[in-house]
């Protein structure tokens, strides 16, 4: 095993633990403190993937950001009810069989991919030479122009929708 | 090749990290060593500036708080999407800087939306 491989057994594993741990806490306030740690784990994925930007962004939005959100819709629900009743539904060894079921066919195909698709311009060699922002700006303001264009229009979509969602139950 | 690169540059950033986990977990079983523990019920009760404890900790947040956090985080991904832009500024000129200005104002008419419903309004 070289020490790349060593470094991504290590995430990979940590990353199933710390998931798992999200989905079986009993306080809701835990879970949310183990998907910080989860989320920070992905960053560093990100940065043995040369995904520089990718990283910086995943602790800025997610870690920063979409975390709050997980917060405050907890304190705004005001989870006590849900947090002494039973936290599993009976039929839960069924949905784990089949999920191991998912998870052996899964590794199945992906055992059979021998052959890696050709690399690209963007090497590893190539990015580190003009950065990882650098080649990132250069691409998405050209030749993705439009998913750019389009993702302000999703974003567009979410204030409005957060508005007219929350407002009337102000007024 | 994917799972063959190892980002040297952020060997420093892995050392403080465990550095840091290191001083708060030390410190935690430190003082668990350490301190004596003799617990009492007027001791573990939450202060509440010497008044007894009335009512439930954990109560319904407005929903005020959750527009603000929504909003927090749309403006905090257009944010994200100025940096490359700000970067590769000098290689894409006027075009480039006319697409940022379009993206800003679609987002801006989300933000007079906003500010026309009263979203900002705390009252």
């Amino acid at each position: 095993m070289t020490l790349p491989q060593l470094f991504f057994a290590y995430f990979a594993l940590s990353m199933t633990v710390l998931s798992l741990l999200i989905v079986t806490r009993k306080n809701p306030v835990h879970s949310v403190i183990w998907m910080l740690v989860l989320f920070i784990h992905i960053a560093a994925l990100y940065l043995f993937l040369n995904a520089e930007f990718l990283a910086a962004i995943q602790i800025i939005i997610y870690a920063g950001a979409i975390l709050v959100l997980f917060l405050f819709v907890i304190m705004l629900l005001n989870l006590k009810r849900e947090e002494t009743a039973q936290k599993y539904q009976s039929q839960w060894p069924i949905s784990m069989g089949i999920a191991l079921v998912f998870a052996i066919f899964m590794t199945m195909i992906v055992g059979k991919i021998t052959v890696m698709p050709a690399l690209g311009e963007y090497s590893v060699e190539a990015i580190k030479a003009e950065g990882s922002m650098m080649t990132i700006g250069k691409v998405l303001y050209t030749r993705y122009l439009l998913p750019f264009e389009i993702a302000s229009l999703v974003l567009l979509v979410a204030i409005i929708g957060a508005v007219v969602l929350a407002k009337q139950r102000v007024e | 090749m994917p799972g063959s690169y190892i980002p040297t540059d952020y060997f420093p950033v892995a050392i403080v990290i465990l550095i840091a986990t290191l001083i708060g977990l030390g410190t935690l079983l430190l003082g668990l060593v350490v301190r004596p523990r003799r617990p009492y019920t007027q001791k573990l009760s939450p202060y509440e500036s010497g008044n007894p404890p009335v009512g439930e900790p954990r109560t319904e947040f407005s929903v005020k708080f959750y527009i603000i956090a929504m909003l927090f985080v749309v403006f905090d991904v257009e944010a994200v999407f100025l940096y490359p832009w700000a970067v590769a500024y000098d290689k894409l000129g006027m075009f480039g800087f006319v697409e940022m200005m379009l993206f800003i104002f679609i987002l801006l008419v989300g933000y007079v939306y906003v500010w026309k419903k009263g979203a900002f309004n705390w009252e």
